[in-house]
């Protein structure tokens, strides 16, 4: 049964679905119009929600005893140039999930908050959402890179036509930063080809590069994902970028997009340039440290709820690249799950957030005060996700951030000890944010009319809520998944360091 | 005419030129015979014998050289001969419903056009430096003629001089340095000047002739510094005429520019390879920020066409085949990108006439989605995003730069393009963003068709780049 190309069909699902949508007519503004907006919705929400319940065969069909790659498909492309190779392993394979899964989630989060061209919204969406899961299961490394950048577009067309305010600066900001940090990253794979002669990841992660070379090649990649990712100093696109976006970009951009960055190093960075790795260690665990301590700080003082969810999304990206590059079981396992972890909950802060900002049309924290008094559903869904995002245990944060920070401890005790600073002062942003949100007095008369949750949003919401706890509680079914492919890749990478201190 | 044929073997080769020529002289007189009305018959008649020459080139499997070594037919001028055809088809068939409308329907500009295309592929099958010369300056006083073809347009007669003056001063750097090179190498021909430059060295009269050798050649392609006149001939020249000059003449002089480097100047290699790095990198950092500040999208565009000149030189900077290999790709897909977007130039026309204006397009993706729609495809192209088919252009010409180890040019070259990305993203924001007035008549039939063709290709790239990649690297095999 499962002979056909399983990771292809995924991948190219919602493009199907996007073709579709490219052909409905809309007519005029009348009642058609609107019937028409109803199609385009039910197709979107209908193409994703078939590709998540075929994303989870792969879940099915994945062996999790084997370290190396699966369901590899292999085609002749551009001679030796690229080749159409796909396949997961353990490191890759959830992270299709989570796109899969919060994919259905950003078309609900969109069903009233987009009334003006839903056509072309939904195609971005549905394009782009080919386009991450192409990132994810790419075995070439110019593939990888095709879908890596091709992402932009699709995002660029989002923020910038159903974006906020600012939604031109914050596109573009987005595109060039992105573009800029991308370029390079292409140099360096091009680099590859000449020094390997293949594009191909699998064969690339058993090749030896120079050790000189491998620093300027570790850069390059550096560059580029450190923007993606977004580390401190080159994180300034993101709050912008996530203020101006509607909704369920931000979902997006949070939920997935962020991962792009901690996908590559783990699949790039670490297995590929190992002893350059091992020299730019104190740069990362620097550069994570600064940004878990001071993006913490800038997120207190925010008063856009989006921004400082955005600024919280920074410093937990430095707890996962400090995690990976602790270069043990437990931080990169740790690293991970914190991923998808965040993935689930940034997901889920955004769409809370889009929740009342549908409402009230502002997300000024100073805005709100008091709302439990009329929605007192939402107050709870907010809490368990400010919670999870807090790293309270038996939510899903909790288990990510230990580990990183185990892990952490056993190399270097100095930066897990700043990193633990951070997780005070994230329950200090997070915890007062929902103060100022949802207690304090009803007082303002904007908010006397409230509703609470509809059953759309309630649907939205409530199963993020038992994921988050779901996985707080009972991790097993991620690390089983990870185990093998986490143990290769440390293996291979102690390996190739005292291979050179030979 | 078999017997004839068949006593001056010769003749085969250049049986397209001969076609071409022939025809240009007979269109000239059923023009001259039936007045003002011939146009539309000479345009139909011009586009047959550009497609049959087309035609004939592409089915005759028959390589070699000619007229004693003066003219040379192999895979590599054959396809860049299919290309500048393609490219002048193209411009008639975008020109005839213009030229109409704005009243300079005269049945001179198809024959113009199709003597210019002569000129070009006398320019690509040059072996030798007077060939190259006639085959230029047969390109060039036309395209002079064209630019000012709108004669009652001061802005049209203005290019036209402009060009001509520039260009004229062009020729003669360009004679110049190869009238140095035959007086130091004693050849005309580039397998003797090769020959010459590896056996006494190189002096420093070849030097010298080489550099004003390029500069004239350069001029032809208008890459930094020999780019000035483009902007003004772009935007003062008729749309149509402009579209032309930024497909066709731009392959051909590259594909000379190739010949000349690779074949006549092989042994200094490194002595053009440092003039070509310089014109890259200047052509693509110059076409990059100055086109930022641009209103006019004909300005635009001619900034543009000098910035995708500059990555194209990255290519051939590298001096492989590879390089050829990528100058070749990279001319292919810029001209299909560039054709598709001046059938979006030309459709640019309200009920008052056409406007040029960037700030005109506001609103396209929802007043005229389908436009919208390629002209964004086209635009991120040109940009150089994947999975378009500009990035493959563009990663081609770096992956040879970089297997050269012009490691500098590379990041310099990329750096440009993300500069360069800034414009045609705004241009994107505008249709997008910005609200729009009134939207634009609709396209007719056979610019509908040419942009469709150019969009669809641009945006499925990826899956006719195995095919594509095999006939390029053949014809850039054929020059090594």
């Amino acid at each position: 049964m499962f002979d056909m190309p399983l990771l292809t069909i995924v991948t190219f699902l919602p493009l199907v679905g996007a073709l579709l949508i490219l052909f409905v007519t809309m007519g005029d503004e009348d009642g058609e119009f609107e019937l028409a907006k109803r199609n385009v919705r039910n197709v979107a929400l209908f193409t994703t929600v078939i590709t998540f319940l075929i994303s989870l065969l792969i879940w099915i069909e994945f062996d999790n005893s084997v370290a190396g790659f699966q369901m590899e498909e292999n085609v002749e492309w551009i001679g030796p140039f690229m080749s159409y190779h796909l396949g997961v392993d353990g490191i890759s394979m959830l992270f299709v999930i989570l796109t899969t899964f919060l994919m259905p989630f950003a078309i609900l989060a969109s069903w009233q908050s987009i009334t003006k061209n839903v056509k072309q919204y939904m195609i971005a969406f549905l394009i782009l959402e080919t386009f991450m899961i192409g990132v994810f299961v790419a075995l070439d490394i110019m593939v990888f890179y095709v879908f890596f950048e091709a992402g932009l577009i699709p995002m660029f067309i989002i923020i910038g036509v159903w974006g906020g305010k600012h939604r031109v600066y914050a596109s573009f900001k987005f595109f060039l930063y992105t573009l800029l940090g991308s370029v390079l990253m292409l140099l360096a794979i091009m680099a590859m080809y000449w020094n390997a002669g293949t594009t191909d990841i699998s064969v690339l992660l058993t090749h030896a590069f120079p050790p000189e070379m491998q620093k300027w090649l570790w850069l390059a990649f550096f560059a580029s994902l450190a923007v993606k990712m977004p580390m401190w100093p080159v994180h300034t696109w993101l709050p912008d970028a996530h203020v101006e976006a509607p909704t369920a970009g931000s979902v997006i951009l949070a939920g997935v997009l962020l991962k792009m960055g901690g996908y590559g190093f783990l699949r790039f960075s670490i297995p590929m340039f190992p002893l350059a790795t091992a020299d730019f260690t104190w740069l990362i665990f620097a550069l994570s440290v600064i940004a878990i301590i001071y993006t913490s700080l800038v997120a207190l003082m925010q008063e856009d709820m989006k921004k400082l969810i955005a600024y919280s999304s920074v410093a937990h990206m430095g707890f996962v690249t400090m995690g990976m590059f602790a270069l043990n079981n437990f931080g990169i396992q740790g690293a991970i799950f914190q991923m998808l972890s965040h993935g689930l909950v940034s997901g889920a802060l955004f769409l809370s957030v889009g929740v009342i900002y549908d409402r009230m049309h502002t997300r000024e924290i100073a805005a709100y005060g008091g709302i439990v008094n009329r929605m007192p559903h939402y107050a709870v869904v907010f809490m368990v996700f400010t919670l999870a995002n807090v790293g309270l245990p038996v939510t899903s944060g909790f288990v990510g951030e230990f580990l990183i920070l185990l892990g952490t401890f056993q190399t270097n005790s100095l930066v897990a000890f700043l990193a633990t600073s951070g997780v005070v002062l994230s329950a200090a942003y997070a915890l007062w944010l929902y103060r100022r949100v949802i207690f304090g007095t009803l007082d303002k008369e904007s908010l006397k009319s409230l509703l609470d949750l509809n059953s759309r949003e309630k649907l939205i919401l409530y199963p993020l809520v038992v994921a988050v706890i779901f996985f707080g509680v009972y991790p097993t079914p991620i690390f089983d998944v990870t185990q093998a492919s986490v143990d290769a890749l440390l293996t291979n990478y102690q390996a190739a360091i005292s291979q050179a201190g030979n | 005419m078999v017997k004839l044929m068949t006593a001056i073997p010769d003749l085969n080769l250049v049986l397209p030129e001969l076609i071409l020529a022939v025809g240009a002289m007979a269109l000239l007189m059923i023009g001259v015979y039936s007045g003002r009305s011939a146009s539309g018959l000479v345009s139909g008649l011009a586009m047959a014998l550009l497609v049959v020459a087309g035609f004939m080139l592409f089915s005759s499997n028959e390589t070699g050289l000619a007229f004693h070594g003066a003219f040379v037919l192999d895979d590599f001028a054959k396809l860049m001969k299919l290309l500048v055809l393609a490219g002048s088809v193209l411009a008639i068939i975008m020109s005839v419903n213009f030229m109409k409308r704005e009243q300079i329907d005269k049945f001179e500009f198809p024959v113009l056009v199709v003597l210019a295309t002569l000129g070009m592929m006398l320019m690509v099958s040059a072996n030798g430096l007077i060939t190259l010369y006639l085959g230029l300056e047969l390109q060039s006083l036309s395209l002079y003629v064209l630019a000012a073809i709108n004669r009652d347009s001061v802005r049209s007669t203005e290019a036209g001089l402009k060009y001509f003056v520039l260009g004229a001063l062009s020729s003669g750097m360009l004679l110049y340095g190869a009238s140095l090179i035959y007086g130091f190498t004693g050849h005309t021909d580039f397998a003797g000047i090769a020959e010459a430059i590896s056996g006494a060295g190189r002096s420093l009269g070849i030097i010298f002739g080489l550099v004003f050798l390029m500069a004239g050649l350069a001029f032809k392609i208008s890459v930094v510094p020999f780019h000035m006149w483009t902007p003004d001939v772009y935007e003062g020249s008729p749309t149509p005429v402009t579209a032309f000059f930024s497909a066709a003449p731009k392959v051909a002089a590259m594909a000379m520019l190739v010949r000349v480097v690779i074949d006549a100047f092989e042994p200094a290699t490194s002595d053009w390879q440092q003039i070509l790095a310089f014109m890259a990198i200047a052509s693509m950092v110059l076409g990059a920020f100055a086109a930022i500040g641009q209103t006019n999208i004909k300005r635009l565009m001619a900034y543009s066409s000098i910035g995708h000149m500059g990555f194209a030189l990255v290519g051939l900077a590298s001096g492989t085949q590879a390089g050829v290999n990528g100058v070749i790709l990279y001319m292919l897909i810029y001209m299909v990108m560039t054709l598709g977007t001046f059938v979006c130039i030309l459709s640019m026309r309200r009920k008052d006439g056409m406007v040029e204006e960037i700030k005109d397009l506001a609103g396209l993706a929802k007043s005229n989605p389908v436009m919208g729609l390629f002209l964004t495809i086209l635009m991120f192209s040109l940009a150089g995003i994947p999975p378009l088919a500009g990035f493959f252009a563009k990663y081609f010409v770096f992956l040879a730069a970089i297997e050269a180890e012009l490691y500098m040019l590379a990041v310099i070259g990329v750096l440009a393009s993300v500069v360069g990305a800034f414009y045609y993203i705004r241009i994107i924001k505008i249709m997008w963003f910005d609200e729009g007035e009134d939207s634009f008549l609709p396209m007719s039939g056979e610019l509908r068709m040419i942009l469709g063709a150019s969009g669809i290709f641009v945006a499925v790239f990826y899956l006719l780049a195995g095919p594509v990649f095999e006939i390029t690297s053949g014809a850039a095999g054929s020059l090594f």
